[in-house]
C-alpha cells in the first residue's frame, strides 16, 4: 500500500501571544494601535508523510508542538501556512470522552459521540454492543455518565473511538490512562488495528510505548522537525535534544565548553597536562566514556566500553583507590565498583596519567547514564577528588525490547503429550515415546 | 462488523478553509449530528427538573400577565384582546431571542468538544436554533388555549405566509448567531453586549405595543406610504405577520372593538407582507453568507483561543 494516509507539507502555525492583559473588548481597545504581542511559532515548517497502514509517532517534550501538530491534522486548528491532507475517515482519541455530557446516560452519549465522529444511528446500532462490551459497562450503560468513575469514563471514550473502526486513528497520550489491565487491552486493540492495516498517528512522550508499537517516529523540538527515523533512533534523538538544552543551560552558568570527541578507543590515552596548577594531592581532570566506534555518539547494547579517568598528581601518591558509579536519569544506581573491591589496586599516581576501567560488555538497553568518579585513599578515609554526575554515556537500542537491562532470553517450550489411547494427532516434531515434549527455538 | 470501509478514500485537504457553500454542504452531511445535539440540549435542560418543559410555558404566561396589566394602565389606544395580540408577537420574539442568545454562546459553551474533534462547528449554533424552535412550538400551546378561551380563530388563508415568516425568522437568527458565535470566542463581551442589545431590540419590534402606532408616526414624518420603513427591522416584519395571522384583526369596522383592532394592525394586502418578508429573506441570505465567511476565517484558532 503505497498510498499516503496523512500528508503534512511545510506546516507553520503561529500564534500571537499578548504579553499583558487579557482578551476582553476593553483590553483589546486599550491596546488597539499598539501591538505588544510576540508571534510565537508553535510549528515551524514541518513536513512529513504517513503511509497507509503505518503507525507513526510524534515525539517531543512538553511544548514541542506535537499536540498542535495533531490538532492541525485532526482539523481543530488550521495551520497558518502549509498544507495538511488526509485520506480516510479519521477518529481522534484525544483526551477520552471529551464529547460526553455528564447529564446524559452512557447510551445517549455513545450515539452523540458517534454522530460527532460522523456516524449515523444505524451505523452505531451495529457496533453498539461491541462498544459496551469492550468498555465493560453493560450494567451501567443506562446510567448518567456523571455517576461514572473516571476509569469508566475513560473506558467508554476509548471504546467508542476504537470501535468506530476509523481508517486513521489519532492517539494523544491516552494509552497511559486507566488501570493496567484496560491499558493492556487498549494496546492489544491498537495492535489489532495495526494488523488490519489502519493508520495510526500516536503522540506521546512515553518512549517505551513508542518503541513497542510505532514503525517510524518524528521528533519535534520547539516546533521544528528534528528527525524522522525508526523508533530507537528517534528516541535517542529526542533524548539528545533534551540533553542539549540541559547542557546549554549549564554552559551559560559555568562557562564550560564541550570536551572534544574522544580519541580512538584502541590507542593509548593521550595525556594532557592541566593548565592550572592545583594545591590538591590529586585532581581528576577528565572523565570520558569511550565507545568502540569513535565516531558514534552512543553505544549499542552489549558493546564494550572503556571508562577513562584522567588525573593529575603534583606529587607521587601511593595510597590511592579509584571508584566509579553509573546512575540512570531517575537516580537509580546501575552499577558501582572500585579498584580495591576489584582487587586490582593502583600502585601509585605521579604526574599526568589515566586510569581506565574496561568493560567488555555493557548489557544495558536504552538510555542515558550519568557517571560519578571518586579518587580516595585505599580505606576510603580521605577523598582526593570527585566528579559527580557530570559525565554521561548513552546506549541506543535499535530493537523492540524494552526496559533497562539487555537480557538475552531463549525460548524453550514444554508441552504435555496427549496419551496414545486418545485419538489425538501426533505432536509435531516430538518423539512419541518421550513424556512431556520439548521444543526449542533460537 | 466494519461500517462502509472504502479501500482508497478521497483526499481531504484539512488545512483549507471551506467556502460558505461547502460549509452548508458539510452541515447537510452532519444533519444527524444537528438532530442529536438539539435533542441533547433539550434533554440536558429539563433533566433533573420535576416540571420539565412546563417551565418554558411559564415564561410567556408571566410576560402575558405583566404586560396586560401595564399596557391597560398606561396605553391611550386600546387593543382589544390584548393577551392574544401580545402572545402572537411574543412567540416570534421569544424564538428570535432564545435562538440568537443561545446560538451566540454555542461555541464557547461547548469548548471541550471544539478543541478535540473536528465537525462542522456551525452544527452547535444550529442545534441552539432548533431547540429554540422546539420551545416555540411548546409555547404556542399557551396561545392555542388563549384562542380557544376567547373563541377567536386565526386567519387560515395567511398560514403559508406565516410559515414563510417563520423560516425567514429562523434564517435571520441563524445568520446573526453564526457570525456572533465566532466573534464571541475571541471577545467574550459579545454575549453580554447582545443581551443588552436584545432588550432594546424588543422595544423596536412592536411586540408589546400595536404596529398601528408605528405606522402613524412614520407617516406623520415621511408622508403616506412610508410604513415600509418599519420593514428594515426583519424581526418587526415577522412579528406583524404573526399578529396578522394569529391575532387576525377584524377589518369589517362594524363595531368599536373592530375599529380598534383594525387600528392596532392597519390593513395591508398579503402582497405587502410578502414584499417585506422577501426583503428580509434576501437580507438574511446575504448576512448568512457573510457570517459563514467570517466564521471560516475565525475558526482557524478556535481550539487555541477558546
Amino acid at each position: 500500500m503505497g498510498e499516503l494516509a496523512i500528508e503534512v507539507a511545510n506546516v507553520t502555525k503561529s500564534f500571537k501571544v499578548y504579553q499583558e492583559g487579557g482578551q476582553s473588548a476593553k483590553e483589546r481597545l486599550i491596546r488597539a494601535g499598539r501591538n505588544p504581542h510576540i508571534v510565537f511559532k508553535a510549528l515551524d515548517d514541518v513536513s512529513f508523510e504517513v503511509k497507509q497502514g503505518e503507525t507513526f509517532a510524534l515525539l517531543g517534550h512538553n511544548g514541542s508542538g506535537k499536540s498542535t501538530m495533531l490538532k492541525c491534522i485532526a482539523g481543530t486548528l488550521r495551520p497558518s501556512t502549509g498544507k495538511v491532507v488526509t485520506r480516510g475517515r479519521l477518529a481522534a482519541l484525544l483526551e477520552l470522552g471529551a464529547g460526553f455530557h455528564p447529564d446524559l446516560t452512557g447510551r445517549e452519549n455513545i450515539y452523540l459521540n458517534g454522530s460527532i465522529l460522523g456516524f449515523s444511528k444505524t451505523q452505531i446500532d451495529v457496533i453498539f454492543d461491541d462498544i459496551v462490551e469492550f468498555a465493560e459497562l453493560s450494567d451501567f450503560i443506562d446510567q448518567q455518565v456523571k455517576h461514572y468513575s473516571s476509569g469508566m469514563y475513560a473506558r467508554l471514550g476509548f471504546s467508542v473511538a476504537i470501535n468506530v473502526e476509523p481508517e486513521i486513528l489519532l492517539v494523544d497520550e491516552v494509552l497511559s490512562v486507566g488501570d493496567e489491565s484496560f491499558q493492556r487491552k487498549c494496546i492489544d486493540r491498537v495492535r489489532q488495528l495495526q494488523g488490519d492495516g489502519r493508520t495510526i498517528l500516536l503522540v506521546s512522550h512515553a518512549a517505551e510505548l513508542v518503541r513497542q508499537i510505532a514503525d517510524r517516529a518524528a521528533v519535534l523540538d520547539h516546533g521544528h522537525l528534528v528527525d524522522i527515523a525508526e523508533p530507537g533512533e528517534a528516541i535517542r534523538t529526542l533524548r539528545e535534544t533534551l540533553a542539549r538544552r540541559g547542557i546549554a543551560l549549564l554552559a551559560e552558568d559555568e562557562d564550560v565548553t564541550e570536551p572534544p570527541p574522544a580519541p580512538k578507543y584502541a590507542d593509548p590515552p593521550s595525556l594532557t597536562v592541566p593548565v592550572v596548577k592545583v594545591d590538591k594531592e590529586l585532581v581528576i581532570t577528565k572523565v570520558v566514556a569511550e565507545y568502540p566506534d569513535p565516531e558514534a555518539k552512543f553505544l549499542l547494547p552489549n558493546q564494550p566500553m572503556r571508562l577513562r579517568i584522567d588525573y593529575f598528581a603534583p606529587q607521587r601518591v601511593t595510597d590511592i583507590c579509584m571508584a566509579f558509579e553509573f546512575q540512570d536519569l531517575h537516580g537509580n544506581v546501575i552499577f558501582g565498583d572500585d579498584t580495591q573491591t576489584m582487587e586490582q589496586p593502583i600502585h601509585a599516581c605521579d604526574g599526568v596519567g589515566a586510569v581506565c576501567f574496561d568493560l567488555p560488555r555493557v548489557p544495558l538497553l536504552d538510555g542515558a547514564y550519568l557517571i560519578s568518579v571518586t579518587a580516595t585513599t585505599r580505606n576510603g578515609g580521605q577523598v582526593y577528588d570527585r566528579r559527580d554526575l557530570q559525565d554521561r554515556f548513552e546506549v541506543m537500542q535499535p530493537g523492540r525490547q524494552r526496559g533497562t537491562v539487555a537480557l538475552e532470553p531463549k525460548v524453550v517450550h514444554f508441552f504435555h503429550e496427549p496419551s496414545v489411547g486418545e485419538d489425538a494427532p501426533e505432536a509435531e516434531g516430538s518423539d512419541p515415546a518421550a513424556g512431556p515434549g520439548v521444543a526449542t527455538t533460537s | 462488523m466494519i461500517p462502509d470501509r472504502v479501500s482508497v478514500s478521497p483526499a481531504l485537504e484539512v488545512s483549507k478553509r471551506p467556502n460558505p457553500f461547502k460549509r452548508v454542504g458539510h452541515l447537510w452531511q452532519y444533519r444527524e449530528l444537528i438532530g442529536n445535539l438539539t435533542r441533547k440540549e433539550l434533554k440536558v435542560k429539563y433533566k433533573n427538573s420535576i416540571l420539565g418543559f412546563i417551565w418554558s410555558l411559564l415564561n410567556p404566561l408571566m410576560y402575558l400577565v405583566v404586560f396586560s396589566l401595564v399596557f391597560n394602565i398606561i396605553s391611550a389606544t386600546p387593543v382589544p384582546y390584548y393577551g392574544i395580540f401580545f402572545l402572537s408577537g411574543l412567540l416570534a420574539w421569544n424564538l428570535f431571542n432564545t435562538a440568537l442568545g443561545q446560538g451566540t454562546s454555542a461555541i464557547t459553551s461547548n469548548a471541550q468538544l471544539v478543541t478535540k474533534v473536528w465537525f462542522p462547528r456551525e452544527a452547535l449554533v444550529l442545534a441552539s436554533v432548533f431547540s429554540a424552535l422546539v420551545h416555540f412550538f411548546l409555547q404556542s400551546i399557551v396561545l392555542l388555549f388563549a384562542l380557544l378561551a376567547f373563541q377567536r380563530s386565526p386567519d387560515y388563508s395567511f398560514l403559508p405566509i406565516f410559515l414563510f415568516a417563520l423560516v425567514v425568522l429562523m434564517l435571520f437568527a441563524t445568520a446573526l448567531a453564526v457570525g456572533l458565535s465566532a466573534v464571541n470566542v475571541y471577545l467574550r463581551d459579545t454575549q453580554h453586549l447582545l443581551e443588552v442589545a436584545l432588550l432594546g431590540w424588543f422595544w423596536l419590534s412592536a411586540v408589546a405595543y400595536p404596529f398601528g402606532l408605528v405606522q402613524t408616526k412614520l407617516e406623520d414624518k415621511w408622508g403616506a406610504g412610508a410604513e415600509w420603513l418599519a420593514g428594515l427591522n426583519p424581526v418587526l416584519t415577522v412579528v406583524i405577520t404573526f399578529q396578522r395571522t394569529l391575532y387576525n384583526p377584524d377589518y369589517s369596522g362594524t363595531s368599536t372593538s373592530a375599529v380598534n383592532e383594525a387600528n392596532s394592525l392597519p390593513y395591508h394586502p398579503w402582497t405587502w407582507y410578502m414584499t417585506l418578508l422577501g426583503g428580509a429573506l434576501a437580507a438574511s441570505l446575504v448576512l448568512l453568507f457573510g457570517s459563514l465567511w467570517l466564521f471560516s476565517k475565525l475558526e482557524d484558532n478556535f481550539a487555541e483561543e477558546i
